[in-house]
């Protein structure tokens, strides 16, 4: 907060007034609504409601689809956190490196970061159609993939289409955490430790640490919210439900199965991971990792 | 000659991170030049065909849609006032909410500050049904404020500019209140015109994040005429050279945004880390 300040007795409300309201009605109102949902039991026919205490969580709980969302998004997270983490990496450091058509190769690496993940998996779905799909072809030679009826082949399908576009993100934000590291350091380490390869494990490395947990965050982020279009436009979990994220499964339940309480319910256990996720991130981000 | 040798693989390595960006975009593109009846037969294409000018103008002007209501064009204008309304909506009530934060002595300033920043944890695909449910109670339901106001409901452009505000020095008000100024003309006359650079990125920012939404336009629209293009695409009948071009024209909004203004919007996010 500033040391000097206005002194006033209202016109500090007129600048909140208007995202306060907007906050109010259009986010506190739906939230309260879920806690609601997520405490009450609904009947058949949507006639009734009555109190149920934690039976939706139990009801959420004993069901196995829930636990195959939760296994599907925890290694969705992780997948796709590597994949795009490793190869936005590499990227980026030979961006870095090269002297000449620095931003040629920038401006054409980022821009698949303004694509909504919707059209992402639209355009995934040409590649592994059955009958246009390049992909479905090359992998079928392969080993017989087949999408709608394996498990780990409908994975490889979400993952290339999940993976794609965040490459960018990762990119972009390697390329200018790199960049900010004072050329002083460089050149220094370059008189003590010959080998390129150990050098950017030892030194160069360590000093990308704040930028890699940011975008470990992030990349989370993307895989648990933003792959809903990916999902929906893909393989919308098929064989079975095996490739139903979290938030997918919520969708489903709520919007096409009508059940309020179980979506409610699984809507507050989200919360609750989200809320870790953001814990963690202030607690390792903000306070131990400090190296600038 | 070792300096030549690490800098070929450099630009090999870059070389083959461009392919795999390039070429799916661009083997729908070669694609939607043809007509359905060619990749019908033979598959999606890597050379351009002659149908360009045919498949794009029939996407374009011809209505399509579950009941043939809509043209893609229309889509297209649906897509940009929401878009458009999104971002001009979040950087008005952010910028002075964040103003409001830090420039005043506030009597809850602690919970308000919670109050507003407690909203980053709960996206909107978190409470996507009773977010439903308030807006048709609203009687919200197929109208451009029902597609607006819930996503322009978030805190992250306060943050960005409270971050942008906490950074200016304390000598500006304190100048400022030598010479009388009010509360308002402070921020009309000195705040606003020196965040220029953070408003053009967040306003660029929260315009793609309005344009790529899906899900919400989804449930919220049950008339074909408020569809956007993003969620359009996925209902959208046609003949699969149409949807190649339409899948082309979607993309072309955001991406040629953040290619012209890339930097702009990097300094504009990074001016805060």
């Amino acid at each position: 907060m500033k040391k000097v300040q206005f002194k006033s007795y209202y016109s500090q409300y007129f600048f909140l007034a208007p995202q306060l309201l907007i906050l109010l009605i259009f986010l506190y109102w739906p939230i309260i609504q879920t806690f609601k949902d997520a405490f009450t039991m609904q009947d058949a026919f949507g006639f009734g409601s009555q109190f149920a205490g934690f039976d939706n969580f139990l009801f959420v709980f004993s069901d196995p689809s829930y636990f195959t969302a939760f296994k599907f998004t925890i290694i969705y997270s992780f997948v796709i956190t590597l994949i795009t983490g490793s190869i936005g990496l590499l990227l980026a450091v030979q961006a870095n490196k090269v002297l000449h058509g620095k931003n040629v190769y920038k401006t054409l690496l980022i821009w698949p970061y303004a694509i909504a993940p919707a059209v992402v998996g639209v355009m995934a779905n040409y590649f592994f159609s059955e009958r246009y799909g390049l992909l479905h072809h090359l992998f079928n030679n392969l080993w017989g993939f087949n999408w709608y009826e394996d498990v780990f082949d409908a994975y490889i399908y979400v993952i290339i289409a999940g993976s794609w576009k965040q490459i960018s993100a990762n990119f972009i934000f390697f390329l200018a955490g790199l960049q900010a590291i004072q050329k002083t350091i460089i050149e220094a380490s370059i008189i003590d430790c010959k080998s390129n390869i150990r050098r950017f494990w030892t030194i160069t490395f360590p000093l990308l640490m704040p930028t890699t947990f940011f975008l470990i965050i992030i990349n989370i982020t993307y895989a648990f919210f933003d792959t809903f279009g990916i999902i929906d436009t893909t393989t919308i979990g098929a064989p079975g439900s095996e490739t139903k994220t979290l938030v997918y499964k919520a969708y489903i339940d709520g919007f096409k199965g009508l059940d309020l309480g179980s979506a409610g319910a699984q809507s507050i256990m989200m919360m609750i991971i989200v809320l870790f996720i953001t814990i963690f991130q202030f607690r390792y981000i903000e306070g131990k990792i400090h190296y600038n | 000659m070792t300096r030549y040798i690490s800098s070929t693989i450099n630009h090999c390595i870059l070389l083959i991170g461009l392919l795999i960006m390039i070429v799916p975009v661009w083997i729908i593109f070669a694609s939607s030049t043809h007509s359905s009846l060619f990749i019908n037969t033979n598959g999606l294409q890597f050379f351009l065909g002659d149908n360009f000018i045919e498949n794009y103008s029939r996407v374009l002007f011809k209505k399509s849609g579950f009941f043939n209501e809509i043209t893609a064009l229309k889509m297209f204008f649906n897509s940009f006032v929401m878009a458009s309304g999104i971002a001009t909506l979040s950087v008005i009530t952010s910028l002075m909410a964040a103003y409001g934060l830090v420039y005043f002595k506030i009597k809850y300033a602690t919970i308000i500050f919670w109050l507003i920043f407690i909203t980053l944890l709960v996206p909107l695909e978190l409470r996507i049904m009773p977010s439903y449910i308030v807006m048709s109670k609203l009687n919200l339901v197929n109208t451009f404020a029902g597609l607006i106001l819930p996503i322009s409901a978030s805190a992250i452009a306060t943050f960005f500019f409270r971050q942008f505000y906490k950074s200016i020095p304390d000598e500006l008000l304190e100048a400022a209140k030598l010479d009388g100024t009010s509360s308002w003309k402070f921020f009309i006359d000195f705040l606003v015109p020196l965040s220029k650079t953070m408003i053009a990125a967040v306003f660029i920012f929260m315009f793609v994040f309005g344009y790529n939404q899906y899900l919400w336009p989804l449930i919220m629209t049950t008339s074909e005429q408020y569809w956007t293009v993003v969620m359009g695409l996925k209902t959208m009948y046609g003949s699969i050279s149409d949807r190649f071009a339409f899948v082309i024209m979607s993309m072309i909004p955001p991406v040629v945004i953040i290619v012209f203004l890339q930097k702009l919007f990097i300094q504009g996010i990074f001016q805060n880390k």
